[in-house]
């Protein structure tokens, strides 16, 4: 426990460090609203899904179809709307269908038994490869302009894009499902002993099927998210997005085992990418170096408990 | 001794039965890919008989040996409980600068580039293979960190150029399209790597040991197998071969730039699952692996043959893993309950 806390504060002085650099090798331009607006439309999907990832993550599973489900959404948003169906009714069904998504992921993986890894990996070509059926290589960006502002318009009076507002909501709200609710201490007992939870009387497959349920519904709405952003529906939006989701999720101190994180964490771990991500694109510097950054801080993330660990088992060893 | 001898040998009498039905659901496992096979390729060829003509049947087994390659690495991987995402990354990081090595060296022995190939692609897996081991860290975590690494390296070197076949010795490319005896020569070093990688997993005490250690990390552990150094070995062979198999990724398509094998790692992976080896460790076989790649490979150029949109492709793929995955579970459910059923008996 005391390991993860050290390591949200070190996120949070990360991020201070990386506004302040920012802030001065960009000569005030970082901090500035117009770009916090461009930084905030940026992470919106990445934020958004990552909320119910760090549920199922802790309760020791994981999901790898997220990024097919935005996919699959976004598909089925410009199928329907191509049939002239109308966005009221479009968005609740999409809605729907990634709700059904996840339960096909839930499903296999708590009545059958099978590991969520390699299901996940299955329906990450499935979903995909319906999304491609479902609208082939054909883009569809006919949408009214009342929708697609959505995503390219501030608050009014703020510098603050609407997708962002939707991903805070649902923050507060999967942060007191996670941290404040029995629900939340039964993800956390389901991912530190499953077998425990089952004995000390927790619904482990019911409460399992519900984040999966849960993933799929939000990262439909991430679909829609992703959509109206780009006014533009493909079935190859989002490809790759998983990697990118999982890895915000993990460098946010959520062990991969199950168990530990918090949402907190998360968030300032998604932060700390895109902040990083908009950083570099504002210095003109190429976006591989921050593939690599990526992935240093991810190894990061995972090596510094396991360090301060060994550090400090060698320390009681040597008293 | 003979006292203690007496005990020890008792208890693998009992087990043989068990040993027995274990085998056999094995075997019938890679001959439940074989049928799919014949269903894939037997209808296909009934629509359209060039199907089975000897060169596109070339061209199946050409086309699935790179990931059938990368899915023997995995399969070692697998077997002891860990994973690595990072053989697309390494692919790509090894085919770019082999190329880019052939293109600036126009001299170079054919062996040693590939030879250079290798040596990236051990690099890395040893890179891989001393976090896992010695930080303790899951390897899903560190081969997901390496992976955006990988890349990003291979993204920096290449600086949006890319090495045309142009460039590369011809030597190179005829690796790449030649043949022996009929048989394309990528597809004969895909055939070796195989069989070497199922006799050591058969037949070898250390490869016995792999699978050990996925069953049971404690117990191998207890056991006096040294864990982190089979762990370690299996990540920097497994790099091995992905560097491998991006050498003979730049002599198959002779152009190559930093996007080479983007996305591979999770076709490796479902070829692996897809082959029987059991996600979580412990079982599976080097040539079921390759024959799943082999059959995703097939039903991609099945789909192909019988002008079914390439869109569908992908969902197939997707429902063939969920459906493999799921038979093998209840193939495992019903073991277990024949096995119980069967100590039950001896018991009695």
């Amino acid at each position: 426990m005391r390991n993860l806390l050290r390591w949200e504060t070190a996120l949070v002085f990360l991020l201070i460090v990386v506004a302040l650099t920012g802030q001065v090798s960009t000569d005030g331009s970082f901090l500035s609203g117009g770009n916090l607006f461009y930084l905030g439309l940026d992470i919106g999907e990445i934020a958004l899904i990552a909320l119910p990832l760090t549920l199922v993550i802790v309760a020791g599973e994981i999901d790898l179809s997220v990024a097919s489900v935005l996919g699959l959404s976004s598909a089925l948003i410009g199928w329907l709307w191509n049939a002239g169906w109308s966005l009221e009714t479009i968005l609740p069904t999409v809605i729907v269908a990634g709700a059904v998504c996840g339960a096909v992921n839930g499903l296999l993986v708590t009545r059958l038994g099978l590991p969520s890894l390699a299901v996940t990996i299955g329906t990450l070509a499935l979903y995909r490869g319906l999304a491609l059926v479902v609208l082939g290589d054909t883009a569809v960006a006919d949408f009214p302009a009342s929708y697609t502002s959505f995503g390219t318009t501030p608050v009014p009076g703020t510098d603050i894009p609407y997708p962002i507002v939707l991903a805070a909501v649902l923050a507060v709200l999967f942060g007191i499902a996670l941290h404040a609710s029995s629900f939340g201490r039964s993800v956390f007992a389901i991912g530190a002993n499953e077998e425990g939870a089952r004995f000390s009387g927790i619904r482990v497959k019911r409460v399992k099927l519900s984040l999966f349920v849960l993933a799929g519904a939000v990262a439909a709405i991430a679909g829609i998210v992703y959509t109206f952003r780009f006014s533009s529906a493909r079935a190859d939006n989002g490809v790759g997005l998983e990697l990118a989701v999982v890895a915000a999720v993990l460098l946010g101190g959520v062990s991969i085992f199950g168990g530990r994180g918090s949402l907190f964490g998360v968030l300032a771990g998604v932060l700390l990418l895109g902040g990083l991500r908009n950083l570099l694109i504002l210095q003109d510097t190429s976006t591989e170096v921050l593939t690599i950054v990526t992935g240093l801080l991810l190894l990061v993330s995972v090596l510094a408990p396991s360090v301060t660990r060994r550090v400090g088992s060698l320390r009681k060893a040597a008293q | 001794m003979t006292t203690q001898l007496t005990p020890a040998v008792t208890p693998p009498a009992r087990r043989t039965a068990a040993r027995r039905l274990t085998t056999r659901v094995g075997r019938v496992r890679e001959l439940g890919i074989v049928v799919a096979l014949a269903l894939v390729v037997i209808p296909t060829a009934i629509v359209n008989p060039r199907f089975i003509q000897p060169q596109s049947l070339r061209d199946l087994l050409l086309n699935a040996s790179i990931v059938a390659l990368l899915a023997v690495g995995q399969t070692l991987v697998v077997i002891t409980r860990n994973v690595d995402l990072s053989v697309g990354s390494v692919l790509g990081l090894s085919a770019f600068l082999t190329a880019q090595h052939f293109a600036d060296n126009p001299g170079t022995p054919l062996l040693l580039g590939i030879g250079f190939g290798i040596a990236v692609g051990l690099a890395c897996g040893l890179l891989n293979g001393l976090l896992v081991a010695l930080g303790n860290v899951p390897s899903l975590v560190v081969t997901l960190g390496t992976l955006y690494v990988f890349r990003g390296i291979d993204y920096a070197l290449a600086q949006g150029k890319q090495v045309n076949a142009a460039n590369l010795p011809d030597a190179l490319l005829d690796l790449g399209s030649s043949r022996v005896l009929g048989v394309p020569i990528l597809v004969l070093v895909a055939v070796v790597v195989i069989v070497v990688a199922a006799v050591y997993l058969r037949s070898y005490r250390s490869g016995r040991e792999l699978y050990a250690i996925g069953s049971n990390p404690e117990a191998a552990t207890l056991a006096g197998i040294p864990v982190a150094k089979r762990t370690l070995t299996t990540f920097a062979v497994s790099g091995l071969i992905a560097g491998l198999a991006g050498a003979l990724w730049v002599a198959r398509y002779g152009t190559v730039d930093a996007a080479a094998g983007t996305g591979l790692e999770l076709q490796v992976v479902a070829a692996v699952v897809v082959g029987g080896v059991a996600i979580f460790g412990g079982s599976g076989t080097v040539t079921g692996a390759a024959l799943g790649a082999l059959l995703l490979g097939t039903i991609t150029s099945c789909l192909v043959v019988l002008q079914i949109p390439a869109f569908w492709q992908q969902a197939i793929a997707g429902a063939l893993l969920l459906s493999a995955i799921t038979v093998d579970r209840l193939l495992a459910l019903r073991l277990a309950k024949a096995l119980r059923t069967s100590e039950g008996t001896s018991h009695a």
